[in-house]
This record gives C-alpha cells, sequence and structure tokens, in this order.
C-alpha cells in the first residue's frame, strides 16, 4: 500500500488539518464520564458486573436513537491484539489504561473516529469527542446527543446533588473534562511559557505537554483541560477554558510576530535546518521527530516554508510513533530498526509534497 | 563544613520533616547531588493518588465530628473509607451517600463547591425527582396515619400508587 493510501484509510477526522485556528489549535476533545446505576464501578467490579456493563451499552448502540448518529462497533480489548491496541492509544482514541487494563475493557468507535467510547475504563462509560481546530462547542453538542442516546436504555447514576456520579470524586457533577490540544513555539522560543502556565493553573484549569516526562513538552505541544467538574455547568466549563484559549492563542501569535521581526534570520535558520534534517536524515528518534516536526510546522505557518502542507506536524507525530510505524511497515521492529523507519517514512511523506526530498 | 564528607564547605543547606521530626542537613554541593537520590524518590512518590490521599485523611477544621474513617464502611458494596484513601477511587455510586460525611469536605476543596449545576439526565433526572417526592409523600403519609386523618391518608396511598407504577413502567 502507497503511504497516501495507508494515510487516507489509518488517519483520524482530527489528525487532518481543519477546523477554526487550526494553526494553533491542533484539537478539540469533550471528555464524559457515566456510569450504570445500581453497579458497582470497575473498581470493584466482578465479571457479571463487568458483562452486564458490556451487554447494556451493546444494545444501546443498537437503537435507531444511536444509529441516527453514526455507524458505531463495539470492539473488546480481550479481542484486539496488543499492537492495534496500541495504535488506538496513538490515535488518542482510547486512553493507555485501557489498552494494558484488564479483560473487561472495551472501545465503541463511530466509523469516521470523531466519537469513541470507553467502556469499563475507570468508570462504565467515558464518552469521548474529538476534533481538528478549536470546536469545543461542536464536540460538546455531539458528545451530549451520544449521551442523551445512551440514557434512551442505560439507567445513569446521578444524584440530585452531586450530579453524574463517578469513581473519582474529581469527574463527579458534571463527568466532563474538556481539553484543547495546542502547538505553542512561539512562547516556548520567547520564554514565556512557563509563565503562561502559571497563570492558567490560577484560573482552575491544568495543562501539560502531551508527549514526553514530567515537565519537558516534546514537540512544544501542550494540552489545556478544565480541572474541576461539579458546581459549574458544561457551558460554563467549556466557556472558561475557550477564554483562556483564545488569549494563548493571541500570545502565541504575539510572539511570533516578535520572532519574525526581531530574529528572523535566526528563525529561518533554525527552520529550514530541521526541514534539511527532516529531509535527509536517515535515522530518527522520535524525540527529535517532534521537535524537528515543530520547526517545521512554524516555518510553514510563518511562510518561511512552502509547498508542504501544514498537516504533517499531526500526521507525522501520530504516524511516527512506534505502534503506527509497525502497523504501517506491517513488522515489529526493534527501538533501532524503527529509528531508520521512522526517518524513511518521514521523507517519504515530505515526497508527497516536495520532489527535491531525497 | 558538610556532613557528609567533611572535606568540603558546606553550601546546601535543607531541612527534613519525617512526622513532624526535624533533622537539619549541612552538605557540600557534591555530597548533596550524590545524595540527591532521596529527592528524586521523593519526586516520584508524588503521584496523584497519594494527593488524593492526602487531601481525604486531612480534617477539614478543628472540632471537626465526623465519624473516625476506619467505621465508615458502604453498605452497598461493602468498600470502607480507608480502602477509598488508598486507592482513590469508591466502589459504587452508593458510596457517595455512605461516606457524604468526609466527602463533602473534600469536594469543597477540590471541586467547585458541592451542588451539580450541569446537564440533568431526561429519565434518570425524571426518577431522581420521583423518587424524592416518594419520600415526602411516604412520611406525610405516616403522620397522616398517626394523627387519625385517614381521609388524607388515602389520598396520599393513592398518589403514592401513581407514581410506584409510573418509576416500574
Amino acid at each position: 500500500m502507497s503511504l497516501s493510501d495507508f494515510l487516507q484509510t489509518a488517519m483520524s477526522q482530527w489528525m487532518k488539518n481543519g477546523g477554526p485556528e487550526d494553526d494553533i489549535v491542533l484539537s478539540s476533545r469533550i471528555r464524559v464520564a457515566r456510569n450504570i446505576h445500581d453497579t458497582p464501578f470497575p473498581t470493584l467490579q466482578t465479571d457479571t458486573h463487568a458483562n452486564y456493563v458490556i451487554d447494556q451499552v451493546t444494545s444501546a448502540i443498537a437503537t435507531p436513537e444511536m444509529q441516527h448518529l453514526g455507524t458505531f462497533e463495539l470492539l473488546r480489548c480481550v479481542e484486539m491484539s496488543p499492537l492495534d491496541r496500541q495504535v488506538l492509544v496513538e490515535k488518542h482514541l482510547i486512553s493507555r489504561d485501557l489498552a494494558e487494563g484488564g479483560k473487561h475493557g472495551a472501545v465503541i468507535l463511530r466509523s469516521d473516529e470523531v466519537a469513541s467510547i470507553l467502556v469499563n475504563e475507570e468508570d462504565h462509560l467515558r464518552i469521548q469527542c474529538i476534533m481538528p481546530g478549536l470546536r469545543l462547542n461542536e464536540a460538546w453538542t455531539l458528545a451530549s446527543q451520544i449521551d442523551d442516546a445512551f440514557e434512551m436504555t442505560l439507567a445513569y447514576a446521578f444524584h440530585e446533588q452531586y450530579g453524574y456520579l463517578t469513581a473519582c470524586p474529581t469527574n463527579v457533577g458534571t463527568g466532563i473534562r474538556a481539553s484543547v490540544m495546542m502547538h505553542l513555539p512561539g512562547l516556548v522560543l520567547t520564554g514565556q511559557i512557563s509563565r503562561m502556565l502559571a497563570a492558567i493553573s490560577q484560573v482552575g484549569l491544568t495543562v501539560r505537554g502531551i508527549y514526553g516526562e514530567g515537565s519537558e513538552a516534546l514537540g512544544n505541544i501542550f494540552q489545556v483541560s478544565n480541572q474541576m467538574t461539579l458546581g459549574e455547568t458544561e457551558e460554563e466549563i467549556i466557556g472558561n477554558l475557550s477564554s483562556v484559549v483564545s488569549q494563548l492563542i493571541d500570545h502565541e501569535r504575539n510572539a511570533r510576530r516578535a520572532l519574525a521581526e526581531e530574529n528572523r534570520e535566526a528563525l529561518e535558520d533554525r527552520v529550514c535546518r530541521s526541514f534539511g534534517i527532516l529531509a535527509y536524515a536517515r535515522r530518527m528518534d522520535s524525540k527529535e521527530t517532534l521537535q524537528r516536526l515543530s520547526d517545521v510546522r512554524l516555518g510553514i505557518d510563518m511562510g518561511i516554508i512552502k509547498g508542504v502542507s501544514a498537516g504533517i506536524l499531526k500526521e507525522l507525530m501520530v504516524m511516527t510513533q512506534p505502534a503506527f510505524l509497525q502497523k504501517y511497515y506491517r513488522q515489529e521492529l526493534h527501538p533501532a530498526e524503527r529509528d531508520i523507519r521512522r526517518a524513511a517514512l518521514i521523507r517519504e511523506r515530505l515526497r508527497m509534497d516536495d520532489t527535491e526530498v531525497r | 563544613m558538610c556532613q557528609r564528607c567533611n572535606e568540603r564547605p558546606a553550601t546546601v543547606h535543607f531541612t527534613k520533616i519525617v512526622n513532624g521530626e526535624q533533622s537539619g542537613y549541612h552538605l557540600c554541593e557534591q555530597c548533596a547531588k550524590e545524595h540527591g537520590g532521596f529527592f528524586a524518590k521523593a519526586a516520584q512518590a508524588f503521584d496523584f493518588n497519594q494527593l488524593l490521599s492526602g487531601l481525604l485523611n486531612m480534617e477539614s477544621s478543628p472540632g471537626f465530628s465526623a465519624p473516625p474513617a476506619t467505621s465508615l464502611r458502604c453498605s452497598s458494596c461493602g468498600m470502607s473509607y480507608s480502602q477509598f484513601t488508598e486507592i482513590g477511587r469508591l466502589g459504587c455510586p452508593k458510596c457517595y451517600e455512605s461516606f457524604s460525611v468526609r466527602l463533602d469536605p473534600l469536594l469543597r476543596r477540590i471541586q467547585n463547591g458541592t451542588a451539580h449545576s450541569g446537564k440533568v439526565p431526561v429519565r434518570s433526572g425524571e426518577q431522581v425527582k420521583v423518587r424524592k417526592n416518594l419520600d415526602t409523600l411516604r412520611k406525610e403519609l405516616q403522620s397522616a396515619i398517626a394523627s387519625e386523618q385517614f381521609e388524607r391518608a388515602a389520598q396520599l396511598r393513592d398518589q403514592i400508587r401513581d407514581l410506584e407504577q409510573r418509576m416500574n413502567h
């Protein structure tokens, strides 16, 4: 299969470009936690309880209300290979906990992979909608519709005072976690990022790098999300996050402008050097890949690199992950082999846009 | 002078507090780095569940008179409160009521208050309302019987029967 054919079939909707503010916002995600009435949470689940949950959601996705919202398919984790589960993690469709967790986990995928429902993870149900660009409201609308369709057949654990009951009290109430994945190289390069992140944590939001350990954010990619789930409405939570994200976007644009005005040569050198490495290197580890991709994407956004599609950052940051590489090359690869194949895949992808790449 | 190597001057000073007991350390830079293992371990151990358990075990205020954590147990799933503080997850939906004396102060700290104001499920939300209504009516029925208002009691009984049928349908 050619790379472009593979991309056509392997990419989720969110990995494609498009959507408001997509030069900075890579994706918007809404996740809602729900549990079934009078049934122990997965924490204390027996086989009988777990199968009961699976049976309940299986009949729920067969209803006309659900089919009206798209084509859904349930996959049990035990029926998938570890590699396939890992691919779903790399595509952000399921969590690492679900992929590596017990025998009771399952995922319900909508055919375009905009919606995925995690079953028997920490909660009975986690409805997740993920879309490209800044589209929190749209993602919430869809998640809420799926929620309503489930509720036609499922009796939810709901408490008059506490709201939707969840296994962990950090999710109780609305059960909503709204998050926005952002590419912020300008704020990192101008040294403003730690100040911004500290400010964000003061207003009830959390930020983390989505790749890399601890405080290191590889590829200058950050995820901003709400911390509290009880006490405010879903609309208030999303509104609060959106307004902070908009401010971050403004600051990022200002930082990029400052870089272009005050440090053009250094910026061009950095961006073009990274492009050269991606286009010619024969070995790439995942850490360097993310850093170079971030530089190149910044170069594309700022008009320094022309003729390469802006989508390569999102496409390649997922496609160059270990499980995806092995899926594409259809063989098991050791880390050293992966570095060689990763470099080859990157060159192949760049060649789709630019014939100069060797 | 560094306490550890007794060679280089001590430039790193820190106080370790274990269970309220303080001990001072005075090390040179090199020994502090080598000694750093315990800083790293401390950082590793600092995960979310521990953070949550720390909050869970904290008494909210002096004079706070919740039952001791050890005696609390969920009547529905059997999880004890101390089990909850260890794993950071509740056993079943009923745990919220079983542990409410201790959960309320926790929710005030980690959440934006203790009252949900967002979406309400159409069906379960309706049931919650009906169940609450039933509770009130049953109490009224009891007092009507107690005060020998039998006509009123008969009305209440019919209302309760209606609601119960709606619940089961």
